[in-house]
């Protein structure tokens, strides 16, 4: 099949809604999703503690979280895999390629981003807000709240990015999922073994759909840096 | 007004506080009693804001002993206030501001609402309600903190340099707020760099110089008669350091 053919073919496969194409988008959006509300759950607040708490060894955590941001996917792959493998401490739970699996370890790709990002961000809002917040009777623990929602704009762009990571890394999925055809078969697996298998269209049917995915990611977090100075940030 | 009992006198016993060796208050020592306006006075780095945060417990002194003697000191809530010379408002509307600082004193939903709307109303501020509060104007956000720390119900009201930032318009507006604050019964402790605005608002003035207080003194007293060398070259306009 020639480039041509299979741009158009890749194109008839979106617009014909190929079920094979929506079950491998469906299946990638859920994991996805799924992976960052939970890391985002944990990491918004784990972040702000990080950011407005001192205790020793800080300084060395933040460091560590800051590293963790660029961890190899196929390093965290592994490191899952070893961990739900059969003989690894969480191996009787069976859950080695399945879509748990993958969910797991890209919370694991995530939560980094999440925790660092969100550090920065509570680390200058608290510098502004402490004294008034002290002043107004608030503890520090009863902080957090406040401070994530007010920091609510810059920390949805976090979020995005921890998203993007997620949905654009395929080797920790590959690892852990397996590539297994309608169960864990994600946008980037797929492509990986359609191109391998020389089925460029779906492979380029899929890659179309994640670029455009990027891209209404990126206007959403574009869109929301605008509110947030209408709203003065 | 009030049913509850008094938080006050406050008072400031040998209070001294110290920054790597520096002494920044030495040894003061002096009580605030119910009803009055106290205005801090004193030079730049006499110690006036770091008077205030110590009375407000946003810092502890290094020594001596800030203590409520009140009957009512061991109220649950927060019975004092404090307005910053550049108030702080969250990433909100106006009147989440207010009922975000009820919240935090455990008021309940219906209860902050309430309380928030009588505040804006009181002073004028409905119309800023749903605004949010960072794009309000400098004097208007002042107002807004000031009407924070009214919703409040504090029976004591610290104020550091409330004006100092703003045009004479905005600061007569804040002004009309203390005197509406002090016929509601509430004691004003106040720091100002406006001598004017001290001889309008003082009942009591207390002059700091270099960390020490060297007067504290009915108004009309201090501007008469000041006991101090140091006062008196104040009051006469000249620097002090």
């Amino acid at each position: 099949m020639s480039h041509d053919n299979a741009f158009l073919a890749a194109s008839r496969l979106i617009l014909e809604l190929d079920p094979t194409l929506v079950e491998i988008v469906l299946l990638s959006l859920r994991v996805s999703l799924t992976a960052v509300i939970l890391a985002a759950t944990v990491g918004l607040p784990l972040g702000a503690a990080l950011a407005i708490y001192n205790f020793p060894g800080r300084s060395g955590l933040i460091v560590v979280c800051n590293a963790l941001m660029g961890l190899p996917p196929v390093v965290a792959g592994l490191a899952v895999y070893l961990l739900l493998s059969r003989s690894g401490p969480l191996g009787t739970l069976g859950i080695l390629f399945t879509s748990t699996a993958m969910i797991i370890a890209q919370m694991v790709l995530i939560l980094p981003i999440i925790i660092s990002l969100t550090r920065q961000v509570i680390e200058d809002l608290w510098a502004e807000y402490r004294e008034q917040l002290r002043s107004l009777g608030s503890s520090t623990a009863r902080a957090i709240p406040t401070l994530l929602w007010d920091g609510r704009f810059s920390l949805l762009t976090s979020i995005l990015a921890g998203f993007g990571r997620a949905s654009a890394e395929v080797g920790a999925v590959l690892i852990v999922g397996g590539n297994i055809a309608g169960h864990t078969r994600t946008m980037t697996t797929a492509i990986a073994l359609e191109t391998a298998r020389g089925d460029l269209a779906l492979a380029l049917g899929l890659g179309i759909l994640l670029i455009a995915l990027t891209l209404v990611l990126n206007a959403i977090a574009y869109g929301t840096g605008r509110m947030a100075q209408r709203a003065a940030a | 007004m009030r049913a509850e009992p008094t938080i006050l006198p406050l008072r400031l016993r040998n209070v001294s506080y110290v920054v790597r060796g520096k002494k920044l208050l030495d040894d003061v020592s002096v009580l605030f009693t119910e009803g009055k306006r106290t205005m801090i006075l004193g030079p730049n780095g006499a110690g006036k804001s770091l008077t205030l945060r110590l009375c407000h417990g946003l810092i502890e002194p290094t020594s001596g002993e800030v203590a409520w003697l009140g009957p009512g000191k061991d109220l649950p809530r927060l019975r004092h206030a404090m307005v910053f010379q550049r108030p702080v408002m969250l990433r909100r509307s106006a009147l989440a501001n207010l009922t975000h600082a009820l919240a935090l004193q455990g008021y309940g939903r219906r209860q902050r609402r309430e309380r928030a709307w009588e505040a804006l109303e009181r002073f004028g501020l409905q119309g800023l309600a749903d605004r949010p509060a960072r794009v309000l104007s400098g004097g208007e956000q002042q107002r807004l903190a000031m009407a924070r720390a009214w919703s409040l119900r504090p029976q004591v009201l610290f104020l550091d340099e409330p004006s100092a930032a703003l045009d004479p318009g905005a600061t007569s507006a804040i002004e009309e707020m203390i005197q509406a604050f002090h016929r509601d019964g509430l004691t004003i402790v106040m720091t100002t760099h406006n001598l004017g605005q001290a001889r309008r608002l003082a009942d009591d003035v207390i002059f700091l110089h270099g960390g020490r207080l060297l007067e504290h003194t009915p108004a009309d007293e201090f501007f008469t008669q000041p006991r101090s060398e140091a006062a008196a070259a104040f009051l006469r306009g000249e620097l002090l350091w």
